[in-house]
């Protein structure tokens, strides 16, 4: 392959511009490669974020072409190259430096969500017996490799910025798999539905559509999760049922 | 006066992989203030890359196994230079270590009756490795990063420690910079833990992240501290080849545990020819017993291709040299054949090997479950690193600790796969206990200024360089070709001497590695300030592996292709001597403890 030029935004949070940049091609290159290319030959002070180049760590996020991308499972072949390619950093994020953006928000969410908390164990060893059915749902959403692109996508947080508000699709998959994992006691319902703003998700699936680990994080974390919340508070049946019944629940049931 | 910040901890562990959380846990649970730092973000570190599984004896596939053969096998592939007494102790603490992982939320693969499922590896004589299909690391690395935030845990991301300070020969904190801006902070602490992992970018090709650099090496090298079996440096057998861009990166051991075979540009299955004395019993001898095997039967003896990672990388190593490799410089990596031996081969691979799926389907457009993979050797992991005592993981040097890669002598001069995993939480947490425990028995020492100072006017030197200015990447990116060609895969004493004659020239040239602009996240500086580690790492193991004259585990020499009794009663230590030059020393390996040599001796 031939030269190609690269538009890669330059700047901080207070100015920027995109800034031209030649390199040469060669068979397989990602865009990460083309990146630190230019980083060697013409920009070194080019900030990125990048750790295993196997889209393993989720470091590399940016906005190849305006799709949100992890730059090192981007081939260039993927591309047109007979026009520049333009790369910039996530959106939904303050920037930092050039490609690089505070994603420090993300931690402070965690933070907040209750964490694991497991049933006695089932074994005198301190095991649990569980079968593999009944953990494959929750391996997937295990799979997220916290890239925060489906974050970045999500136009609640993209376009509306309800960071206070609402904790975005990388947290729902998060809360799923604490939820739904079988040993798990905790009960995350009454914070989905007021402090992490699981209503304001329309179920556009733009988050799916750009989960690199091909999580299908709303049909099968958003929406489940919505039900969950629908029946433990919505539902009048069970609200009758609720008037009669001793306030704690068997948590682990319906796990 | 350069200014700069200021945090104090009773622990301050250096590293957030699996070693440096599960450290940092440990010591914020003993009721001490922990301040833990990551060179990236939280939970990006390089344990995120491991594959295939974490070694432990929990014999919940093969009720034979027991802790005593897991020491043995791992005493065995390590040629038995390892410190048999953290061999010992790694062994009969890595079961407790995975079922903590499953109370803290981990979600492992499972059997039938649903316990943790365990899967073959090279040199494990049971199926041992318990694992979530090929992304054990990164089930291991967020379960322990989603419990270590809720443990107080001061968490400080993107920073950079450049050196250690000292208080007469005791450790007292660390002078680092934060990314971001570059700007310079101080931390003090009672008891450091190093827990920085390998230095696998001293390698042109290697399957290890930016962050690999060696800084926990040389940081601990440069106050005092001895470094030992630096020449035993871990090429993995099967890395990507092709295209050029990917070369290097890891394809999972889990794939021969799953059935893969290994064969060269006649189809041969080549590891059938070349069969090491020390496992002639345990491995099979034809392609049929081999398959029944993989599928879990008692009876049946390993396929050579589960050989353990030193040898099985020789072996393509002279496939290719005698002109029997796939077209880009490999040998190819079949699971695609299990296809006639069972029915739904392409959903059980998806399924088995999701992550290796993705890999070759998105970087190199080809499909598992169809075609055979090229592969060759990858640089992968440093059995060498910090001396520390078996026990306590302390080091040479009073209050500074080393667990995980940066850490020595659990893996002797070869490492099995798998018990990296398990490394990191068994070492990991004892040096977070007894890390702890120094803090509580020793009080603050105090900080040097002056030295401070210096460090700090070190730092910004490369925005300073005047006409000799050379571009950082270029040194690095010279120094990687280097080693490769000259400290790789197979060495000779005249190559390895070239090598230490270039490392001057090389530090030379770090002197004058430039950056631009200001400090605000700026890679350029990152890797002008890198390469001091990297030099040093590099000086460590080639003087190691000209020192050594014999063919030993992951080391091996063309001029003494032989083992040698001799050469095999010692470990090498290097340590900066008085003068700031490099000095090597042979020292003895301890007489093993009588029961743990019988126990040796009985799984022969």
């Amino acid at each position: 392959m031939p030269q190609v030029t690269f538009k890669v935004w330059r700047g901080n949070k207070d100015a920027g511009e995109f800034k031209d940049y030649q390199t040469d091609i060669t068979e397989g290159m990602v865009v990460l490669d083309a990146v630190h290319q230019i980083q060697a030959e013409s920009a070194p002070d080019l900030a990125c974020r990048w750790n295993c180049k196997a889209g393993k760590c989720g470091s590399c996020s940016a906005e190849v072409n305006g799709n949100p991308r992890l730059m090192c499972m981007t081939r260039m072949e993927d591309l047109p190259t007979d026009q520049p390619v333009t790369i910039e950093p996530m959106q939904a994020f303050p920037l930092i430096r050039d490609l690089v953006c505070d994603v420090s928000w993300n931690y402070e969410v965690k933070k907040k969500i209750k964490p694991f908390k497991p049933r006695k164990p089932d074994n005198e060893d301190g095991t649990w017996n569980m079968v593999q059915e009944d953990v494959d749902r929750v391996q997937e959403f295990r799979k997220c490799i916290e890239c925060f692109l489906c974050q970045d996508v999500c136009h609640v947080l993209r376009d509306h910025h309800k960071h206070e508000e609402f904790i975005g699709p990388r947290f729902f998959i998060h809360n799923a798999q604490l939820e739904m994992h079988p040993l798990d006691t905790e009960d995350r319902l009454g914070d989905l539905k007021d402090d992490n703003g699981l209503g304001y998700c329309n179920i556009t699936k733009c988050c799916t559509k750009v989960c690199p680990e091909h999580i299908t994080i709303t049909d099968n974390a958003i929406i489940p999760l919505k039900e969950r919340v629908v029946d433990e508070y919505y539902d009048p049946i069970k609200k009758l049922f609720k008037m009669f019944k001793p306030k704690k629940p068997d948590a682990a049931a319906g796990k | 006066m350069r200014e700069f910040k200021t945090h104090e901890y009773d622990v301050l562990v250096i590293g957030a992989g699996g070693a440096g959380l599960r450290a940092a846990i440990e010591a914020a649970g003993s009721g001490v203030s922990c301040g833990l730092i990551c060179k990236s973000l939280l939970g990006k570190a390089h344990t995120v890359m491991a594959e295939g599984g974490m070694a432990a004896a929990l014999a919940n596939v093969d009720d034979r196994d027991g802790w005593s053969t897991h020491f043995a096998d791992t005493m065995r592939g390590g040629q038995y230079l390892n410190n048999w007494r953290m061999a010992e102790l790694h062994a009969k603490e890595a079961p407790d270590r995975v079922k903590e992982l499953e109370a803290w939320g981990a979600v492992m693969d499972r059997t039938k009756d649903g316990k943790i499922l365990q899967r073959n590896f090279g040199g494990h004589k049971y199926p041992r490795l318990a694992h979530v299909g090929d992304r054990t690391g990164l089930e291991m690395i967020r379960t322990l990063q989603d419990h270590g935030i809720h443990q107080g845990i001061d968490v400080h991301m993107e920073v950079t420690i450049i050196d250690l300070l000292k208080d007469g020969d005791r450790v007292v904190g660390a002078f680092a910079y934060e990314r971001e801006h570059g700007r310079f902070i101080l931390f003090k602490a009672k008891a450091i833990v190093m827990a920085t992992g390998g230095i696998g970018r001293a390698f042109k090709i290697t399957s290890n992240s930016w962050e690999y650099t060696g800084d926990g090496h040389s940081l601990a090298y440069n106050a005092g501290a001895d470094l030992v079996d630096m020449e035993f440096i871990q090429f993995h057998p099967t890395g990507m080849v092709w295209p050029p861009s990917v070369r290097g990166i890891l394809v999972t051991e889990g794939v021969r545990g799953e059935g893969g075979i290994l064969t060269n540009s006649e189809g041969r299955r080549f590891m059938f020819d070349d069969i090491p004395d020390a496992y002639t019993s345990s491995t099979s001898d034809n392609e049929e017993e081999g398959w029944r095997y993989v599928t879990g039967d008692k009876s049946a003896r390993r396929p050579p291709e589960l050989l353990t990672r030193d040898h099985v990388a020789r072996c393509i190593v002279r496939e290719v040299k005698e002109g029997r490799g796939s077209p880009h410089g490999g040998v190819f990596l079949d699971i695609a054949w299990i296809k006639e031996h069972i029915k739904d081969a392409e959903a059980h691979i998806k399924k088995k090997l999701p992550s290796m799926y993705h890999q070759f389907k998105e970087l190199a457009g080809l499909d598992i479950t169809k075609e055979p993979m090229e592969i060759g050797p990858t640089t992968h992991y440093v059995m060498g690193g910090i001396k520390v005592d078996s026990d306590t993981q302390m080091s040479t040097v009073p209050g500074l600790f080393a667990a995980g890669e940066c850490a020595a002598g659990l893996h002797g001069a070869n490492r099995l796969g798998g018990n990296s995993l398990s490394d990191l939480v068994v070492f990991g947490k004892r040096a977070g206990e007894y890390a702890s425990k120094y803090a509580k028995e020793n009080g603050a020492g105090s900080v040097n200024n002056d030295q401070i100072q210096q460090i700090a006017a070190w730092a910004e030197a490369p925005f300073d360089r005047g006409d000799k200015a050379e571009n950082p990447f270029t040194i690095q990116s010279d120094l990687q070709v280097m080693m490769q060609d000259k400290v790789g895969i197979v060495r000779e004493e005249k190559e390895l001497g070239e090598a230490l004659e270039a490392l001057e020239g090389f530090k030379a040239r770090a002197e004058h590695a430039s950056a631009d602009v200001n400090r605000d996240f700026n890679p350029g500086w990152h890797t002008a300030l890198d390469l001091r580690c990297l030099l040093t790492v590099s000086e460590a193991s080639a003087l190691s592996a000209l020192n050594r004259k014999e063919s030993r585990g992951a080391h091996t020499r063309l001029d003494h292709p032989d083992k040698s009794e001799e050469e095999a009663k010692g470990n090498n230590v290097v340590r900066k001597g008085p003068d700031g030059q490099m000095q090597i020393e042979r020292v003895p390996i301890p007489p093993i403890r009588e029961d743990l040599a019988q126990i040796i001796e009985e799984n022969k």
